[in-house]
């Protein structure tokens, strides 16, 4: 099953919030990096701290292509050992007991492995396209609710124009600016983010632990938003 | 299509994290059908949980032979590559709204609510807010109310006048608890939109009685 290890899971722990003092965007990062470049030798150019992450992550969005191309089952077992954990992980936090956490990864998976093909690396990085699956199991089953989603093949749905200034960076360029940019939040921000993203809170929700009103939270995340968007912009211009 | 109003970023942020009750979520998600502006914008949010989740210390061991029973059906071949869902439209109506509405606008059982409102309640699961279709005749306007929490309207058809602006196909208009209006439908056409609100509508003014339909809401 092996196939050829490449990195394995816990190489990008080394990277955590605590690691990286990065000031976001506003350092001149290296030449563009395109996607479809090749993995490796990306030049240390991009600076510390981040070409590891990014070369890692052109590397996962690989994989999927591979399963979506020829069903590849190393390509497979490769993601399967990086995000498996993290995604029971992520459902553990969320609030489900140990058994149903490892039947939502199982279905989170099955899904990864029917779906690759559906997967743009335009648009999404193997991570981000993971963690959205697991978060609709997590909504079903915990749940017991359905997930409502846009459908790009419905005739009803406005295609996206030309590409534009954000479109232009990759999807990995763009999760480094996010990488950056959620280590320079506030703590007060990045707290409201770690809430919902990682435990699944709703705002009320957030508002009742941290035992502050329901807008304040709204308008943390809100700040936090426009903060890494701000941080994308930065890393837009630095590239044109 | 231009479209003026978007929902919050705290609401695209809040579906991204796949935190928001169904029937917001329904109505989020339509937005996006009809909004590349903020489809950009979850495909941020979504990134912000790609790396959360990939800060995590995954220490845990996960039992291998997840591997071989998760490849046990093969890769699906059969997602279209074009353009291609059951019928071919053009609908009023996107997905997913279409799908939990049962049909285009046309094709809906509407119900009369009095004052020229039909409505179409939709079936939406768990607690919060809840989600119903309005068509209000060309001209009208909604009795004056208030809301027991936040009350998002997407317009889906013609347009609606709400506090000094316009907002049109796409477009969303945010009333939160603090807020008492009576948004009206444009002359044009009749305005079709996406309620979803937290609780019942309150009704002011010395009329009740005879909106005693809306009730119902």
């Amino acid at each position: 099953m092996a196939g050829q290890v490449i990195r394995n899971a816990d190489s990008s722990v080394q990277w955590g919030m605590e690691r990286t003092g990065n000031v976001l965007g506003f350092r001149r990062p290296g030449r563009a990096s395109r996607d479809n470049a090749s993995p490796r030798k990306q030049g240390a150019r991009g600076g510390a701290g981040a070409e590891g992450p990014s070369s890692e992550a052109r590397a996962m969005s690989t994989r999927l292509e591979a399963i979506a191309e020829r069903a590849d089952t190393a390509a497979f077992a490769e993601l399967f050992r990086h995000f498996a954990p993290r995604v029971r992980a992520y459902l553990l936090r969320g609030g489900g007991d140990a058994g149903q956490a490892d039947d939502v990864v199982q279905d989170t998976f099955a899904t990864v492995w029917r779906k690759a093909r559906l997967y743009d690396r335009r648009r999404a990085t193997a991570a981000a396209w993971i963690f959205a699956i697991a978060r609709n199991r997590r909504i079903d089953v915990y749940r017991r609710e359905r997930r409502p989603e846009f459908d790009p093949r419905d005739p009803a749905f406005q295609p996206d124009p030309l590409p534009d200034g954000e479109r232009a960076l990759t999807a990995v360029q763009r999760a480094e600016a996010v990488r950056k940019a959620l280590n320079t939040l506030s703590e007060e921000q990045r707290d409201v983010l770690r809430l919902a993203f990682y435990e699944g809170e709703t705002y009320a929700a957030i508002a009742v632990r941290l035992g502050i009103p329901l807008g304040t939270v709204k308008s943390r995340a809100r700040l936090a938003f426009g903060h890494l968007r701000a941080a994308l912009e930065a890393r837009r211009e630095a590239l044109t | 299509m231009t479209i003026e109003h978007h929902p919050g970023d705290d609401l695209l942020l809040a579906y991204g994290a796949g935190t928001l009750d169904e029937a917001t979520s329904l109505l989020v998600a339509t937005h996006l059908a009809l909004c590349p502006r903020c489809r950009r914008r979850l495909d941020l949010a979504e990134s912000i949980g790609g790396e959360w989740m990939n800060r995590t210390c995954a220490n845990g061991t996960v039992d291998e032979t997840g591997i071989d029973s998760a490849m046990a059906f093969a890769p699906e071949d059969d997602e279209p590559a074009g353009p291609a869902t059951a019928g071919s439209g053009p609908y009023l109506l996107p997905q997913p709204l279409r799908g939990y509405a049962g049909g285009d606008a046309a094709d809906l059982g509407w119900r009369a609510v009095g004052g020229g409102i039909r409505q179409v309640r939709l079936k939406t699961r768990g607690k919060g807010a809840a989600a119903r279709l309005l068509s209000i005749a060309a001209g009208t306007r909604v009795p004056e109310h208030s809301h027991g929490g936040e009350e998002l309207t997407l317009v889906l058809a013609g347009s609606l006048y709400d506090r000094g602006k316009w907002y049109r196909r796409g477009d969303v208009d945010v009333a939160d608890a603090s807020v008492v209006h009576r948004p009206a439908a444009g002359p044009e056409q009749d305005c079709i939109c996406l309620a979803v609100a937290d609780s019942r509508l309150k009704f002011s003014g010395a009329i009740p009685r005879l909106l005693q339909p809306f009730h119902g809401f």
